[in-house]
């Protein structure tokens, strides 16, 4: 359990309230009919699944349902960021 | 070099104060060797088992970065079952089956393989819906299989909540007369030592930590104790897939989640057989020492830490309670978590890359504990030949590319 700030309802929030909801920019190919099939598999199925700091997706679920992003560590399961779509997160 | 276990050394080693040789030999790696195995995992060790017993190649390295059977392999609920619904599933699964049942005298050792069959639990129509048309699959693949009532179930099972009082009744089950569990942490040390005494050197301690590629050939690995070359590589990395991918430049179509089980404390027998349920997701069995064993479902975000959530033991435990009430007392013992790699159709990968030489065995997930000797099996003769076994076909990296995938996340019994 771990508590995750909600970067909309600008609070922090018991886990609980949200769901995970996968590896965060994976981008739609723009024209899918012009990608190779390897293409569009590798952004349908293929996943980082990277060990250490990590950019997936959250949703709020249990509160304003929206999805942001949140850079965790799956070492350790702290959270290092916390993100809405379209924030910057250089630096 | 360690003898042959047998009734007489067991009768001479009580009498001599248990003087047992060594098991598995510790080795130092050599620099080279025909063929590595990354992971000493029961899935790692069965195919350097068959590897050598089966192929002709001896000059095998398994390579561990912990201690053997420290992973998946002796953290699972050992659920032994062949019951997949789809075809290719079900002749890979059912291939394992028949090797488990005589794997303890293939082995020398006794894994405690123990038939006591499963119950796959259905609490819905649709779910009746759903057994009846897996037993049918089942039966027209040659693998036993019954479909249940629940009068029959509390018959077998005197201590199961059967009553339509219950928040979700029990209505019927596929049962699986062959299925049921065997020692995992024994699984582990029976294809380790049989190996051994082929000639494989089983390197724990040892870290794969870089994968040599040399114009598209792998060459050999870096590890904490050494670079160890070899043309031929199985990756049996289980939930660090991704992590041994990477270190070939290569991505795969898994994603690693903890998954939880515990038990209770040792009581007398109790139930003889294993019950699953997919529908509250709780799976119980009564291991040979006494304790009740449980295994929860995985946390939803990915996670290489070896430990889950609270709320999912606790969702568990209320899913056998609603089972059996009768456990509502029970102390618990002990809890601990592995890390399985999920494939997006529930199937595992068996198969080359666009890497020579570079083969995965790998996405087995939530429930490969009972492939072990299967997955070995094929894996191994994979690797022999540079060609696919015929059972591991279907089980290609391919498959997401051509949309060939084997559906078994809904269809199968439940998720281990
Ligand atoms: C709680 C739980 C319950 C389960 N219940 C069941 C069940 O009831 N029935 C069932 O069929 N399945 C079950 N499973 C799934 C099953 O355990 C796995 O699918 C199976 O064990 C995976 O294969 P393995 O045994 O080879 O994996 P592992 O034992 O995990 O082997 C992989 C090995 O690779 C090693 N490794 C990783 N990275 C490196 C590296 N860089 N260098 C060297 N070595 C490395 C690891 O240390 C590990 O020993 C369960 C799993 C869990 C966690
Ligand atoms: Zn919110």
């Amino acid at each position: 359990m771990f508590l995750i700030h909600c970067p909309y309802c600008n609070e922090e929030r018991e886990q609980e309230e949200f769901s995970p909801a996968g590896e965060a920019f994976i981008a739609r190919p723009e024209a899918p009919e012009d990608i190779s099939d390897e293409a569009w598999a590798d952004y349908v199925f293929y996943r980082t699944n990277h060990k250490g700091d990590h950019w997936e997706q959250w949703v709020h679920s249990n509160g304003c349902r929206k999805y942001f992003m949140v850079e965790r560590s799956t070492i350790t399961h702290e959270i290092l960021k916390v993100a809405a779509f379209g924030a910057d997160i250089s630096e | 070099m360690q003898k042959k276990y047998s009734w007489y050394s067991l009768l001479k080693a009580g009498l001599s104060g248990q003087d047992w040789d060594q098991a598995i030999p510790l080795v130092e790696p050599k620099s080279k060797y025909d063929v590595i195995i990354i992971g000493g995992g029961g899935h790692g060790l069965a195919t350097a088992y068959y590897l050598a017993k089966e192929c002709g190649i001896t000059n095998i390295a398994v390579v561990e970065k912990g201690y053997i059977g420290g992973g998946n392999t002796a953290r699972n609920t050992t659920i032994i079952r062949s019951n997949y619904l789809r075809d290719e599933a079900s002749s890979l699964y059912e291939h394992s089956m028949q090797l488990w049942e005589g794997i303890s005298e293939d082995l020398n050792f006794n894994v405690m393989f123990s038939q006591r069959g499963v119950y796959n639990l259905g609490h819905t129509l649709q779910d009746m819906r759903d057994i009846e048309r897996r037993v049918n699959a089942n039966m027209l693949n040659g693998v036993d299989a019954q479909v249940v009532t629940a009068k029959e179930i509390k018959e077998q099972i005197p201590i199961i909540n059967t009553s339509q009082n219950a928040r979700y009744p029990i209505m019927g089950s596929s049962y699986q007369p062959r299925g049921g569990v065997a020692r995992h942490d024994g699984v582990a040390w029976g294809f380790a030592r049989a190996a051994a005494m082929l000639g494989v050197d089983i390197i724990q301690d040892c870290e794969v930590i870089g994968i040599e590629v040399e114009e598209g050939r792998v060459k050999g690995v870096n590890t904490t104790r050494g670079d160890i070359m070899a043309d031929r590589i199985g990756c049996v990395s289980a939930g660090h897939s991704s992590v041994i991918a990477k270190m070939a430049g290569l991505r795969l179509p898994v994603e690693s989640h903890p998954l939880q089980a515990f038990v209770s404390e040792a009581m007398k027998p109790v139930l003889h057989t294993v019950v699953m349920s997919n529908a509250v997701h709780g799976y119980i069995s009564q291991s040979d020492k006494g304790d009740l064993v449980i295994g929860a479902g995985i946390d939803g975000y990915s996670s290489y830490a070896q430990r889950g959530a609270s709320r999912i033991i606790e969702h568990s435990a209320a899913a056998i309670l609603e089972m059996f009430p009768i456990f509502s007392r029970v102390r618990m013992n002990r809890q601990w978590g592995g890390i399985v790699d999920v494939c997006p159709d529930a199937c595992p990968i068996i198969s080359p890359t666009k890497i020579q030489g570079l083969y995965f065995n790998c996405g087995w997930g939530t429930g490969g504990f009972k492939a072990t000797p299967g997955s070995g099996h094929v894996f191994a003769h994979t690797i022999a030949q540079d060609k696919q076994h015929p059972l591991a076909k279907p089980f290609h990296l391919d498959r997401f590319t051509t949309g060939a995938l084997i559906d078994e996340h809904g269809a199968a019994g439940v998720a281990h």
